[in-house]
């Protein structure tokens, strides 16, 4: 399967621990998943996407966000596979997409407030891939 | 002086394409002790036996060294050509120029270059060759079988058959293993009672079988053709050889709320019990955790109504040793503990069940005399769900699951759900499946009759989670052709449980010292050309002691193991191998880590009076090895600290010679 995602797929691997080549297809994680049908793209298909370097579809589906990180699908794979490690991968990509910075460091002072916690500032102002 | 020829071999070209034979010839020909060099195109060829029978006339020779293929090809040829010609066989070395010269390089002269070295590593070490014989032991010509299912029974028979005295040790009160408690089998559904009941006939009948039922192994020493077993023969407080199997007490037994192992629990049996009706030995036996008698004293009523006067309260475990020449392991297998699977709610419902629970259910002995009625309320089950692979490929979850498959599950799932179809056509039956796996003789053909002619809904997918909700399974499971999660509401869940060798393998392994892999299965001596031996010299094996078997794989093993045995017991006397490891008395210090490296348990230690330097006498503890058990690996010379161990035929100082050879 060809796909200019090599990259991006390798980052996701990386960054998850995961290795989803384990993945033997048994839908253990889709049958044991309580937001299954919120999901587009189901636990199962995640994994397969990220293998296959299918990532554009799945980076753009609102699934990405139905995953209650509930971990069932980890604590019920017979393999290992821990899908919903890939699922907080792929969120990560998406969120830090290169550019989408929210502001720079100019913007801080202005943004100083004692209502706000620090943490949002200090998320906020990550950097978001060169 | 040794007075060495050396032959090199063209193997047609082979060798001859990429080393230059005749200079190979030469160059040996100055090396000490050589006498004569020549090539040949065959050597292994009657002709060439020939060249290398007259040379050691000829020439007087006391040593050769054939430059050609591997050892394994033909080293035992060419140990036969000189013990033809008069010299001793383990005066014979085999360079390797084929292997491992001729067909790695490409270029005549590195292929040259590398032969002549090869050659002259073998010459330094005939340089210091001596003649070896091996030793002889004689065989007790009786075996013993471990395990008293389909797979020892049919060892045992099949020994027998030949002549030979067997025991089987059993740890049960009868005979017949899992295959006992069967239904019917896969893929002819022929009754599994009908097929292995007149064989449990057949071994009581036999007058070489003698049955040691709710015994178990003790002890095992000794080695191939002469093994001492001890065997526990543990007091079932009936006399077996008066005891007619009538039933009597059994019915008169006032205690009889105990779970009945035979019917996995599933109804209760007395405290005296036979565990089925075709039991063999056809033999009561008291269950001492539960008889009234036994615990406290008071009752005594199976003794009043034993119109044979079999029963006996006082009875004590019995030991019993016997000598045997061969020692089959056929211990079989347990389904796994589904209580770590939560998900599956096995421990929570009592309709939620494992595969060979669904057998007894199914079974016209079993618990519920053959009506398929669900557990918790004994109503018939309208929809069913079978869920394959619980516990097998389960890479994740050590303490759970197993990781290999458990190869029969998809095969039983099958007849499962094809015979419930059969029966109760108004049944919904739902089979979950990652793979279905079905190699094997009319396997497939089966599956499909399944799905086609008896409409088994098969879907691809697990089941994520079973939740018991009043009278029914919640059933949550994913069909990953549909892309979809399924709800179902089931009257009855069936777990194909993954398989996993019996407990008793692992002391028993160890008793043996046979090898084991990680998860516990006997390790054959070579995974495809000796697939029914141990490593061990006299153990076999046999059923799925060895990995997960169906029962036609497990009768063919069983045969495969027998036939092994009987080659060995027709033997009088067993030649060992010379090539053994020999301790240096006077070096080894005791320490005992050649005994503890030992894979075979070969070394033991004595104790020996020594004269010292000073002439007064001392008692030390130096290392034995035992020639007939020793496989000669050599681990215990690497292990040696104080160098007392070598190995005969790969002395320290030869290999020394032969590393010298290569690096001049």
């Amino acid at each position: 399967m060809h796909n200019d995602n090599t990259r991006l797929t390798q980052e996701i691997i990386r960054a998850s621990g995961v290795n989803p080549s384990k993945c033997m297809k048994c839908g253990k994680c889709s049958a044991t998943c309580p937001a299954y049908d919120e999901m587009e793209y189901h636990p199962h298909q995640f994994v397969y996407m990220v293998e296959s370097g299918d990532l554009e579809p799945l980076m753009n589906s609102k699934s990405l966000y139905k995953c209650l990180s509930c971990f069932a699908c980890i604590d019920r794979c017979p393999r290992g596979v821990e899908p919903a490690k890939l699922v907080e991968a792929v969120r990560f990509a998406v969120i830090r997409q290169q550019g989408a910075d929210h502001m720079t460091p100019d913007d801080v002072p202005a943004k100083l407030n004692e209502d706000i916690p620090q943490q949002a500032i200090v998320s906020a102002f990550r950097k978001y891939r060169k | 002086m040794q007075r060495i020829g050396v032959f090199v071999c063209w193997c047609g070209s082979n060798i001859a394409g990429t080393v230059d034979v005749h200079t190979v010839a030469e160059a040996l020909k100055s090396e000490p002790g050589v006498v004569f060099s020549t090539d040949y195109q065959y050597m292994c060829s009657q002709a060439g036996q020939d060249i290398i029978k007259n040379a050691i006339k000829e020439h007087n020779l006391t040593g050769i060294v054939v430059c050609s293929c591997s050892p394994r090809m033909h080293e035992a040829t060419f140990r036969k050509t000189a013990a033809a010609a008069g010299i001793n066989p383990y005066m014979v070395e085999i360079a390797n120029i084929r292997e491992q010269c001729s067909w790695v390089h490409k270029d005549m002269q590195t292929g040259t270059e590398k032969a002549i070295i090869l050659g002259k590593a073998a010459v330094a070490k005939v340089n210091l060759n001596t003649p070896l014989t091996p030793g002889e032991s004689p065989v007790t010509k009786r075996a013993l079988v471990i395990g008293g299912g389909i797979a020892g029974i049919q060892t045992a028979l099949d020994i027998a058959d030949a002549g030979f005295p067997v025991d089987i040790v059993e740890t049960k009160p009868t005979i017949g293993g899992k295959m006992a408690q069967l239904d019917k089998t896969f893929p002819t559904l022929d009754c599994a009672a009908c097929i292995l009941t007149p064989k449990m006939v057949d071994v009581a009948q036999n007058e070489n079988i003698r049955i040691f039922s709710y015994s178990e192994v003790q002890e095992i020493k000794g080695f191939v053709g002469n093994f001492d077993v001890t065997i526990k023969k543990r007091a079932r407080f009936v006399k077996e050889e008066i005891c007619t199997g009538c039933g009597a007490c059994v019915e008169k037994c006032p205690m009889k709320k105990i779970p009945n192992e035979f019917n996995l629990g599933m109804d209760n049996r007395h405290a005296i019990y036979i565990p089925f009706a075709q039991a063999v030995p056809k033999v009561a036996t008291i269950d001492p955790n539960a008889c009234n008698m036994l615990k406290k004293g008071k009752c005594g009523i199976c003794s009043k109504v034993c119109s044979a006067g079999a029963i006996d309260y006082t009875q004590k475990d019995e030991f019993i040793s016997e000598k045997y020449g061969a020692i089959v392991v056929a211990t079989g297998f347990n389904p796994i503990s589904m209580e770590k699977f939560d998900e599956y709610a096995y421990s929570q419902s009592k309709d939620v069940i494992t595969s060979l629970e669904f057998e007894r259910l199914t079974n016209a002995a079993g618990p519920t005399a053959g009506k398929l009625l669900r557990p918790s309320d004994l109503k018939h089950p309208h929809t069913i769900v079978f869920v394959q692979c619980v516990g097998s490929r389960c890479a994740a979850c050590a303490e759970k699951g197993k990781e290999y498959c458990s190869k029969i599950c998809c095969m039983y799932t099958a007849k499962h759900a094809m015979l419930v179809r059969d029966k109760y056509p108004d049944t919904e039956v739902y089979v979950f499946y990652i793979d279905v796996r079905t190699p094997g003789k009319n396997f497939d053909e089966f599956y499909r009759r399944a799905v086609e002619e008896y409409g088994v809904k098969y879907v691809k997918g697990m089941v994520g989670k079973v939740t018991p909700e009043g009278d029914k399974l919640k059933v949550q499971a994913s069909d990953l052709i549909a892309n979809k999660q399924l709800h179902i509401d089931a009257d009855l869940v069936v777990l194909a449980a993954a398989i996993e060798p019996d407990k008793s393998a692992r002391p028993l392994a160890t008793m043996l010292t046979a090898s084991m892999d990680t998860n516990d299965f006997f390790t054959e001596a070579h995974p495809k050309l000796r697939p029914v031996e141990s490593p061990t010299a006299g153990v076999f094996l046999s059923g799925a002691c060895q990995g997960p078997k169906d029962i036609p794989e497990t009768v063919s093993q069983a045969s495969a193991a027998a036939s092994k045995v009987i080659g060995l017991l027709v033997k009088d006397k067993l030649t060992g191998n010379p090539c053994v490891a020999s301790p240096n008395e006077l070096m080894c210090n005791g320490c005992s880590t050649c005994e503890r490296v030992c894979p075979y348990g070969a070394i033991t230690y004595e104790d020996k009076e020594f004269m010292m330097p000073d002439r007064s006498k001392a008692i030390r503890r130096v290392a034995q090895v035992n020639p007939a058990v020793c496989q000669g690996c050599g681990a215990c010379t690497v292990a040696c600290m104080s160098g007392a161990m070598d190995l005969r035929g790969f002395m320290g100082s030869q290999i020394i010679a032969e590393v010298d050879a290569i690096c001049k």
